[in-house]
């Protein structure tokens, strides 16, 4: 038999605000223990929390971004449960009263186009972090990470393999940064993920029982372990068991999910509304003016950029692939509007610069004037792009405009007859053999005899004059 | 007259004209504590007399009188133990928001006053320490859960206190007491500070010797208060200045409800009393009802405990308070065991009734049928309130079914101890401000007190109302004989 996947992905998005979600503790990673606290995350007892109004804010941009619909009213809950990284052992969440429901993500997978709803968007504290010391009997907590705002986004299961899984998920953490309100960096832990996955025989529309997988540090691990978990659901539903409805945990090293907790063990939340915050009522303007600051997101962004620039649905993806680049591009074209051009050098020399040193294009440190400027002295013919690949690496290096490296280094194209003259009849001279097989018929040789040419000029000849002398120069031999 | 039984704003008097010296009324509460406080027992541990000269230089309304709080608001660097043994050796690092405007004000703290555990009970027997007796009969409990707060006013070992009151707690004691104890309107004082019981009933009040000196209290520990998100954002009248204004034309409302068949004849004769002579000052009267009343018990018991069993549930071991961690043989984890040590050592046997009850009303499967359907009829109970007050502007009832009962007589016997709050629990529920005030004594000279209800805000009403009451009575003058 035949079965289809049904997976939901439960995202974890750690907001990246000033301060924590309901006290005025300094958000941040990598602080010394035990530092970024105080009576309010620390829940002792008399405290009291108070929203972060960033992170209502952040909440509401997302849930608008992904289509939803936002709530006039907004509550908190509590989610009750012990565990000693949970300084007040529950945890304020949303339950029945999110900041958004029902959205939907268009997502473009192996040449096709699906909708994945979202269920819902909601915010809640993150816990503490426990520590064991190895070789001691006891743990230790630090709390910095405690009331550290967290959104969850969670998906209708709407997906049916491990591919849709991660273009959700790449798609998704894509708004996100375009939203500028997390880093998204799944090593650090500001982006988590939990995925439901459950089999059905294919043509039935009742569910099959799901497993929850957990500990997928990477989107390359979602995808591994809903890999696996498919094969084995498959191999337990064809010798006609049951699936146990249970949590999993992706083990990475041994490339398999092991059982964490059976359904019985499952806790019982006793979720209650949050007495110590009031219900939130949102006004429609409100709405409106979060509405007013999203950014173009990155399905319009990928739309215009194909209908202004003519670009492919490849190319232009390259290009809207972070927002810095996208920006980065339009700001070249402000100084040379040369689309195509500018955006193969983007998706080529300079993103593989980016690439090769793991930063972002801000970071690189290359005005976009510079650049625009050194792409319109290839196209008219000035420099090869050979030299304007040097030029640049000079450029990244020292911050210069490319007129200044190019005038220094004298590195301006050669075009003239008679320079180039002088230096075909050396490339001919030294190269009697290339230039027999030529004349023989072999028409590699041209571009043998042109490399030399261009070898002798330093890059700096013009390759199609050289390339047009160097035929009707042969013509004569 | 010795200053340790004088008010707040009669000692602010004589600071004023500079007749006496702040370590003089100092010097006569502690002389009054050597004598009254080994038979009453108001205070958790022993007064801190040495701390405060210093401090008491500091110009403002309270400048130089000493404060009593209930030993569950926050003052930095203090014990704060809630009387329960789990929070052993708490000291919070940071005042609560309450006792900052007391500092702000002049003021100090004295002492911490004696409570039933967590503020679970109506008798100030669930303390972990010991019970508070009751000044005026040391027999009888002193009324709960502020019951230390209530009898070191009572007793004149103190000026005036700081309780708190979730179902009746500052009101029912203060009754048993013979003192003036206000539950102000939800929102009105900032919670931020007390351990929080039931979050969405719980309030700070004062308990005074007079009404001059609630509404003095008053003024100085509401307004809003960015640390507290329920707290409101309304102006703070000037309580004290307002007190004088006739009560002629009010109009108060008498309910069914709380006058029923077989009620203490002595209570009833001392509220018909009440009744007559506020009339002589030009009170109207109407009779009205409560119709949910009946339901208010069993709603506050669902939502205070559900409340209560996550607002309890930090105390676990790991950060502060009491930890047991010895191995025991359960073959359980460590960390569970530890739990499991810690809580079932340091709850008394109240606390744990509470958190088992309330955890059990939002379990799966009953959260509709308890937790939901008593927020359901919490709203009707508000709107009975919110109907009687379009036409009244305030209500007046007993503040307790007795007066104060034996200690021990209803210890075994928890739902009878639960009724004592069956007149105060509604003002909680509805969150409207009412405040309990003295009215007579019974044959055996315990005290009675009348509980007057206002609309949301409307303290000033009751101020004024309760002033002129107590202007043409001397009820309030009663003292125990110590």
């Amino acid at each position: 038999m035949k079965y289809e996947a049904v997976i939901g992905l439960e995202v974890h998005v750690q907001l990246k605000t000033k301060t924590k979600a309901f006290c005025g503790c300094v958000n941040e990673f990598g602080s010394k223990e035990n530092t970024n606290i105080c009576p309010v995350c620390l829940g002792l007892p008399g405290s009291l929390p108070v929203l972060n109004e960033k992170a209502y804010k952040m909440s509401m941009k997302v849930g608008l971004a992904l289509d939803c619909v936002p709530r006039q009213c907004v509550k908190f809950d509590r989610k009750n449960y012990f565990y000693p990284d949970l300084p007040k052992n529950f945890q304020i969440s949303q339950y029945d009263m999110p900041f958004a429901e029902n959205g939907a993500l268009d997502i473009y997978v192996n040449g096709q186009d699906k909708k994945i709803r979202i269920k819902r968007v909601h915010l809640e504290e993150d816990a503490g972090k426990l520590m064991h010391p190895e070789g001691e009997s006891y743990s230790l907590v630090d709390f910095n990470r405690a009331g550290a705002p967290l959104l969850e986004i969670v998906s209708e299961p709407d997906m049916h393999s491990p591919d849709d899984a991660y273009q959700y998920l790449t798609d998704l953490k894509l708004i996100i940064q375009y939203l500028d309100i997390s880093d998204c960096d799944m090593e650090k832990g500001s982006l988590r993920c939990d995925a439901n996955i459950s089999l059905r025989p294919e043509g039935q529309v009742k569910l099959g029982t799901k497993a929850e997988l957990k500990n997928m540090n990477s989107f390359k691990a979602i995808k591994a372990a809903l890999t696996y978990e498919i094969k084995r659901q498959e191999k337990i539903l064809e010798n006609k068991e049951p699936i146990a409805q249970e949590t999993r945990l992706w083990d990475e090293e041994k490339e398999q999910t092991i059982l964490m907790r059976s359904k019985e063990e499952a806790h019982d939340y006793r979720y209650f509304p949050e007495p110590d915050l009031p219900i939130f009522d949102l006004a429609g303007e409100e709405i409106q003016d979060i509405m007013d600051t999203l950014p173009e997101l990155p399905k319009a962004k990928l739309g215009r950029f194909m209908g202004s620039y003519g670009f492919s649905q490849k190319d232009a993806a390259v290009i809207i692939s972070s927002k810095g680049l996208a920006d980065y591009f339009e700001s070249c074209l402000k100084f040379f509007n040369a689309p195509k051009p500018v955006a193969n050098w983007l998706a080529g020399p300079v993103f593989s610069e980016m690439n090769s040193r793991n930063i972002s294009i801000v970071s690189l440190g290359l005005a976009p004037e510079h650049l625009a400027k050194l792409i319109s002295r290839v196209e008219d013919g000035s420099i090869s792009r050979l030299v304007a690949k040097d030029v640049l690496s000079v450029m990244l290096k020292t911050s210069q405009g490319p007129d200044a490296i190019i005038k220094d280094k004298g590195l301006q194209q050669v075009s003239g007859a008679s320079e180039l003259n002088k230096i075909i009849d050396e490339a001919i001279a030294n190269n009697k053999k290339s230039v027999d097989d030529y004349l023989s018929g072999k028409e590699n040789a041209l571009m043998f005899l042109v490399g030399q040419v261009m070898k002798l000029s330093s890059g700096k000849a013009n390759p199609k004059a050289v390339k047009d002398m160097m035929t009707e120069r042969l013509k004569k031999c | 007259m010795k200053l340790n039984f004088l008010t707040a704003h009669e000692l602010q008097g004589l600071l004023a004209a500079k007749k006496i010296e702040p370590v003089q009324i100092l010097a006569d509460i502690e002389e009054r504590c050597r004598i009254v406080e080994p038979k009453i027992r108001a205070y958790a541990r022993a007064p801190f007399f040495r701390k405060i000269s210093s401090e008491s230089r500091l110009q403002g309304e309270l400048s130089g009188i000493p404060a009593v709080i209930k030993d569950n608001i926050c003052s930095d660097g203090d014990l704060t133990e809630c009387c329960s043994r789990i929070l052993e050796g708490f000291r919070p690092p940071y005042d609560a928001t309450v006792v900052e405007k007391l500092k702000g004000n002049g003021s100090f703290i004295m002492a911490k006053a004696n409570m039933d555990e967590f503020a679970f009970g109506s008798s100030c027997e669930t303390s972990c320490f010991y019970p508070t007796r009751n000044p005026w009969n040391t027999d009888h409990v002193p009324g709960g859960s502020s019951g230390g707060a209530a009898a070191s006013v009572a007793a004149d070992e103190a000026i005036f206190s700081l309780g708190s009151d979730t179902g009746g707690s500052i009101r029912q004691p203060a009754a048993l007491c013979g003192v003036v104890g206000l539950k102000p309107t939800y929102g009105r004082v900032s919670r931020y500070g007390l351990i929080a019981f039931a979050s969405s009933l719980d309030q700070i009040g004062p308990l005074t010797k007079d009404v001059r000196d609630n509404a003095l209290l008053l003024k100085i520990i509401s307004g809003h208060d960015e640390k507290d998100s329920t707290s409101a954002d309304m102006p703070v009248p000037d309580y004290p200045a307002l007190l004088e204004k006739d009560v002629r034309g009010m109009r108060v409302a008498i309910p069914r409800e709380y006058f029923v068949e077989g009620m203490d004849p002595e209570i009833r004769q001392s509220l018909t009393e009440a009744k007559n002579k506020l009339g002589s000052l030009g009170v109207s009267f109407g009779e009205v009802s409560l119709p949910h009343t009946e339901y208010a018990v069993a709603v506050y018991y669902i939502i205070a405990t559900a409340e209560a069993s996550s607002n309890l549930a930090r105390f676990d071991g790991v950060q502060y308070g009491l930890r047991n961690s010895e191995k025991t043989n359960s073959g359980q984890p460590p960390l569970i065991s530890m739990y499991k040590e810690t809580r079932g050592r340091g709850f008394g046997a109240e606390a744990k009734r509470r958190i088992t009850l309330g955890t059990y009303v939002l379990s799966s499967g009953y959260y509709d049928a308890y937790y939901l359907r008593a927020s359901k009829v919490r709203a009707l109970i508000k709107d009975d309130f919110d109907k009687v007050f379009k036409e009244f502007d305030l209500i007046l009832t007993p503040t307790s079914p007795t007066a104060a009962f034996k200690l021990g007589e209803k210890t075994n016997d928890p739902l009878n101890m639960y009724l004592s709050d069956i007149y105060t629990i509604s003002a909680n529920l509805a969150g409207i401000p009412a405040i309990s005030l003295p009215c007579g004594l019974t044959k055996k000279g315990l005290p009675i007190g009348m509980q007057v209800l206002g609309k949301p805000f409307g303290e000033e009403d009751i101020f004024r109302l309760a002033y002129q009451y107590e202007q043409n009575t001397a009820w309030h003058k009663e003292k125990p004989k110590l």
